[in-house]
């Protein structure tokens, strides 16, 4: 807000007129799925506060799980009543859009979501530390690594219950964000999730000095593209006048003009459009992972503890996108011919860059941050594909991706020697002698990774790849199957190493999960087979919600 | 009635099933069970024979569509069954000698540990082989020409303990291969000329395709009909074929599966017909193996090899027939089951000795064996008799006409071919007369022989559980060997007659292959008098050869074709030379190519995307200011790219 709209705001008050000013109309029913989500999160912290020590862990998880549940019986709901095509509209003052691509990411999020509750609930891989079991959260997140606190915190049982609420918290932001219609809400959305995210990365129990490194970076570089966001929108308001997505895709295409009196100096500033709208693409570029903002990926994946990889990357994955369609195909289609040829190099050196690197790693966690980061490519060239198509084999590629990650990641927290979790490949050799049942199921996510016919992964490549060449983007299928060809090298490289390769005398050892991590994996391993078994029903409903509202 | 038709299948099909599957528990029932769905097939047969001769001659086709497999816009691959004279034909030999020979397997295989996996594989035969002559499309058919060359591979294998079993099952499925591949490329071709596999649309709109089409289709159906039916050049495969146990030998590889390829070309007439210079490579190709198969069958001193030659030789002649148009189809079908008959009579007879003799197979250590097993010794006479034409039973009246219907060809070609015809009556009376006479007449040769080492080729192991390695003591086979020998020798004699006499065959298979006299320059009688004439050639001759003379144990040098037609008349020496070697020297220049050329590309490639890998990888360097820099760095090209955009 400008100053004198400051200054007006003031005259108004004191001229007593505050009673003109009319009650925000909020639609709370169609706010439900997020509103559920952060008033659970919110119990929480007073589950924290309140409930004795002993009981907060099964609490936490029951209160997690149905709040998820409960806000995707919402969101079903919302699409039940025709909200995500005939009655899709903007609630909340022009804040909050609630439209078909809204909602299937949403349903998406909460549904990876409770899958990777699952995964974060899991207390039966690491010993028991004195006589209690503990999960793959550190005992207490304030004490120092390696000091006497931190003993005495794993003596006294203490277990981190606040991963609930801080997951929570995360997936109320990520459920705005691809639905938020004007710039600061979305802003809004990305702190939100964004804070507890940092904060869950630095909770690993085990190489806590390498999870709060990574936490470090990963605030340190999602401060700076937050920046890079924050100042996009304040370029685009000097150029619309406007933070709405609906105004400003008005003034682009020149239907509006003059909004604010007071910024006539710079509206229809074509300067200050191209730079801002390029620093607010820089801002969710950073959150997807695209090159070149995609250096923290891999040490925030390793390092962050394996159930919250896994939630980052399906998740996150799932809102960054979904806010990125929503900026490029609502606020900034009068401007494609500027931004198509940027992200074409974006999703170029992306794809390329991600497959090429994951070549040489050796830490399992990397390569799969590298996939994600090649993935990452194949889902920009979706993106760029400017048609109704693109839209739907996007929303299609985040559900199937989001499975078989969470999926993968929970298979990696199974593999353990007395350090934690196995992750140097050498020691994944000939494990597909050794328990060939999590081996199989790796190779399966693996499989799907590569994008081989009937897993998911072939499914949402081949929808991504066919919209971008209708959309004219040919070149970019080209690049995109070359690199799925190198990326292809790696994956299979695992599973040759699981299956055709001596099993080390020191291997590591498969622990036997709960039933939460088993949930969790063959959660995945059915989405994996079903989307690409019979992907029709999904791919359908995608389509039919592949509408923005605008 | 038309449900039948897909039980004449079901039943060997599950037997095949429960045999195959059902584990050692069913060693003891498994022969019974496989010989009683033979059976069952036979029966049903039979009932559809009935029904289909209570209707008209015209009315006697009948579809049965059991299902679409691929029902795809464009592409229609159908499961459906026709059933006409020329199936019917096929279905009664297949289920009624079929079922004769299950019964002589069960005598046969007594002491082998694997018959109940043995009777499976029959049964798997029989199903495959139903299935070929049933199917009302090429796609189908196609199933069950494969199902059939799996099940002979399987079973010329199934001693796979003998590395020449073995050796032959592989050779009998490479060979096949090349038939198989010129089967699918038919199917391929007819498919994008007409449109559809089945037998109505392809064999009706004939007329329609192009000659170059139908030559082209021709070709590869006859290039299938080699493999199957071990016809030049394709025919190296059934002299080793003979490794596997002897009722293998009669019922697929003499009886019915190397009859496939006549069926095929018999089917497919009316592609043929459209392209006569096809039918000329035809005529050549059934020609010269009859002639081959002969030379070979007279050289070879093993009783399953010599009748080998023998089966090659007679399906020349039924496919020299096809190769005449509606001359000769009906003709070379009658001289199928006619032959059909004989020639499996002959191989259990052929077994039935070596049942008597541990496993011998050496016709020189034979000898005077007609005091010994006179069953075996009145069936086999009565099958050799029919073979080499003896006037009055089956042989001489399908061989007869087949020979007339060469000479009714007319012109130049018709004199050749019916002379070759008539050289070849000749030779086939010659090596028959020397197996008979080798085998049953004469001095006893295998008295004070030893029993051969066990690693000669052609010994069946079975002897091994005979458990006498002395000297043999030669003597009649049990009941379950002898009764089907006996129903086969029935059948060896009065077939051609039943056939023959008043044109029946003719009549019956007419409405389905046509039929043409044709114009023979010359007269019937003088025709049937000739064959005769070369017939008596043909035995005084192998009389006075071996008949008078004492047989040597050990063969003479011989001549130098004699030393050729031992030798299959070098058949794998060409292959080996031509086919192998030029194989291996085309692999390993692919070989050196793929290592030098493309590995190197593909190598360099992985290596320097490698490479590049390990360069990229150093930029991440765990440094958050370098990650912000490069954050930094993006953000201006990415600024500048776009505002550059909008310069341009």
């Amino acid at each position: 807000m400008s100053s004198s709209a400051v200054h007006s705001l003031w005259t108004t008050a004191a001229e007593g007129k505050l009673d003109k000013i009319p009650a925000p109309h909020i639609e709370y029913a169609q706010l439900a799925p997020t509103l559920i989500v952060l008033g659970a999160a919110l119990i929480g912290v007073l589950v924290e506060a309140f409930v004795p020590r002993r009981s907060r862990y099964y609490v936490q998880v029951f209160l997690s799980v149905v709040a998820l549940a409960a806000a995707f019986a919402a969101v079903v709901g919302l699409a039940a009543g025709g909200y995500g095509t005939t009655k899709a509209h903007i609630a909340a003052m022009g804040a909050i859009a609630v439209d078909g691509p809204a909602l299937f990411l949403q349903g998406t999020i909460l549904l990876a979501s409770v899958v990777a509750v699952f995964t974060f609930a899991e207390r039966r891989l690491d010993p028991e530390a004195h006589g209690n079991r503990v999960d793959s959260f550190a005992a207490q997140a304030a004490s120092v690594p390696g000091s006497d606190s931190e003993q005495a915190a794993v003596k006294a049982g203490f277990t981190t219950t606040e991963v609930f609420p801080l997951a929570l918290f995360a997936v109320s932001g990520m459920l705005v964000f691809p639905a938020a219609n004007d710039l600061l809400t979305l802003f809004v959305a990305l702190e939100v999730f964004s804070l507890p995210l940092y904060l869950l990365c630095a909770l690993a129990r085990r190489k806590r000095l390498m999870s709060q490194e990574a936490a470090v970076k990963y605030f340190l570089l999602g401060a700076f593209s937050s920046a890079f966001l924050l100042f996009g929108i304040a370029l685009l308001y000097g150029y619309a006048g406007s933070v709405s997505y609906a105004t400003i895709a008005d003034v682009v295409s020149g239907s509006v003009q003059n909004v604010d009196p007071a910024l006539a100096g710079t509206m229809g500033n074509d300067a200050l459009l191209l730079i801002g709208g390029a620093m607010i693409l820089m801002g969710l570029l950073f959150k997807v992972g695209a090159v070149p903002f995609h250096m923290w990926t891999p040490d925030v994946y390793q390092g962050a503890p394996t159930p919250v990889t896994g939630f980052m990357a399906a998740a996150t994955k799932v809102a960054a996108f979904g806010a990125l369609l929503r900026l490029l195909y609502v606020v900034l289609p009068g401007m494609s011919w500027d931004w198509r040829p940027v992200m074409w190099g974006v999703a170029i050196i992306t794809m390329l860059g991600g497959a090429v690197v994951a070549i040489t790693q050796t830490d399992i966690k990397r390569l799969l941050a590298y996939s994600s980061i090649a993935h990452a490519g194949f889902i920009l060239a979706g993106v760029i594909a400017t048609n109704a198509d693109g839209i739907s084999s996007v929303l299609f590629y985040l559900g199937a991706y989001s499975f078989v990650t969470i999926g993968a990641f929970a298979v990696v927290t199974l593999v353990r020697d007395a350090g934690g979790e196995a992750t140097h490949l050498s020691k994944w050799a000939g494990l597909g002698r050794r328990s060939p049942l999590v081996a199989a199921v790796f190779a399966v996510f693996l499989l799907a990774f590569a994008g081989i016919p009937l897993t998911s992964g072939f499914s949402g490549k081949f929808a991504v790849f066919k919209a971008a060449a209708e959309g004219g983007a040919g070149a970019l299928v080209v690049v995109g199957v070359i690199s799925s060809a190198v990326a292809a090298f790696f994956y299979i490289r695992v599973i040759v190493l699981m299956f055709f390769s001596e099993p080390k005398a020191d291997g590591p050892t498969v622990a036997v999960p709960s039933a939460l991590t088993t949930a969790a994996i063959g959660v995945g391993v059915a989405v994996t087979l079903v989307l690409g078994v019979a992907p029709q029903y999904f791919l359908d409903l995608a389509h039919n919600a592949s509408v923005f509202v605008r | 009635m038309d449900n039948l038709i897909a039980l004449l299948i079901a039943a060997p099909l599950l037997g095949a099933a429960v045999l195959l599957c059902g584990g050692r528990k069913l060693d003891k029932a498994g022969h019974w069970l496989g010989t009683l769905l033979a059976g069952a097939s036979f029966v049903i047969g039979a009932v559809l024979f009935v029904d289909m001769l209570g209707r008209s001659a015209d009315h006697r086709t009948v579809t049965k569509h059991l299902f679409s497999w691929i029902p795809v816009e464009g592409f229609q691959a159908d499961v459906g069954f026709q059933l006409d004279q020329l199936s019917m034909t096929f279905v009664l030999l297949i289920t009624g000698v079929g079922t004769l020979i299950h019964i002589y397997s069960i005598g046969y295989m007594e002491h082998d540990e694997n018959r109940r996996r043995f009777f499976g594989y029959l049964n798997l035969f029989l199903a495959a082989m139903l299935l070929l002559v049933l199917a009302d499309n090429y796609l189908l058919l196609y199933v069950g020409w494969e199902g059939v060359g799996l099940a002979s591979y399987l079973l010329i294998g199934f001693w796979q303990h003998k590395p020449s079993a073995a050796t032959a099952a592989k050779k009998a499925f490479l060979v096949n291969r090349v038939g198989d591949m010129g089967l699918s490329i038919a199917i391929m071709v007819m498919f994008t000329t007409f449109g559809s596999f089945a037998f109505s649309t392809v064999l009706g709109e004939t007329g329609g395709a192009s000659s170059g089409r139908n030559t082209a289709i021709g070709l590869m159906l006859l290039l299938a009909a080699c493999g199957k039916s071990a016809q030049v050049p394709l025919q190296s495969w059934l002299g080793d074929a003979m490794e596997g146990p002897t009722p293998v030998s009669a019922l697929i590889h003499a009886a019915t599966m190397v009859t496939a390829g006549v069926y095929l070309i018999t089917r497919s007439g009316a592609i043929f017909n459209a392209v006569p210079d096809v039918q000329t490579v035809v005529v050549i190709v059934g020609t010269v193996t009859l002639l081959f198969g002969a030379i070979v069958g007279c050289a070879k001193d093993d009783i399953k090899k010599a009748l080998a030659g023998s089966t090659m030789s007679q399906i020349g002649y039924m496919v020299l027939a096809t190769g005449l148009g509606p001359i000769g189809y009906v003709f070379a079908i009658m001289h199928l089951v006619t032959h059909g008959f004989f020639k499996a009579g002959l191989f259990l007879g052929a077994g039935s000795v070596m049942h008597g003799m541990n496993d011998e197979v050496d016709m020189r250590r034979y000898g005077g064996l007609r005091k010994y097993m006179p069953v075996t010794f009145v069936t086999f006479g009565l099958g050799y008799l029919a073979i080499i034409g003896f006037p009055g039973l089956s042989g001489f009246f399908s061989k007869d006409k087949i020979i007339e219907a060469a000479f009714a060809k007319g012109g130049t070609e018709g004199w050749i071919l019916g002379a070759v015809t008539l050289l070849g009556a000749a030779i086939t009376a010659y090596y028959m007369t020397r197996v008979m006479v080798m085998t049953f007449f004469g001095e006893e040769r295998w008295k004070h022989a030893k029993t051969p080492a066990p690693d000669q080729p052609g010994v069946e192991p079975a002897a091994q559980t005979h458990g006498a390695h002395d000297e043999p003591h030669p003597h009649e086979s049990p009941k379950s060997m002898t009764i089907p020998m006996i129903v086969l020798a029935f059948g060896s004699v009065f077939a051609g007659g039943i056939f023959g006499i008043g044109d029946r065959f003719v009549k019956w298979l007419e409405p389905v292959t046509s039929f043409d006299h044709g114009n023979s320059p010359v007269a019937e009688w003088t025709v049937t008098a000739a064959t005769i004439v070369c017939l008596l050639i043909g035995v005084g001759l192998a009389v006075a050869q071996y008949g008078r003379k004492p047989v040597p144990a050990v063969a003479p040098r011989g001549s130098l074709l004699t030393r050729a037609a031992r030798r299959d008349l070098l058949q794998d020496d060409f292959n080996h030379v031509v086919l192998v070697r030029g194989g291996e020297h085309l692999t390993r220049s692919l070989v050196y190519l793929d290592h030098s050329l493309v590995d190197g590309v593909v190598n360099g490639t992985a290596a320097s995307v490698g490479g590049l890998s390990g360069r990229l990888r150093k930029l991440q360097n765990g440094f958050a200011r370098s990650y912000a820099v490069s954050m930094f760095g993006g953000a201006v090209v990415i600024i500048a790219a776009t505002l550059l955009m909008r310069a341009v």
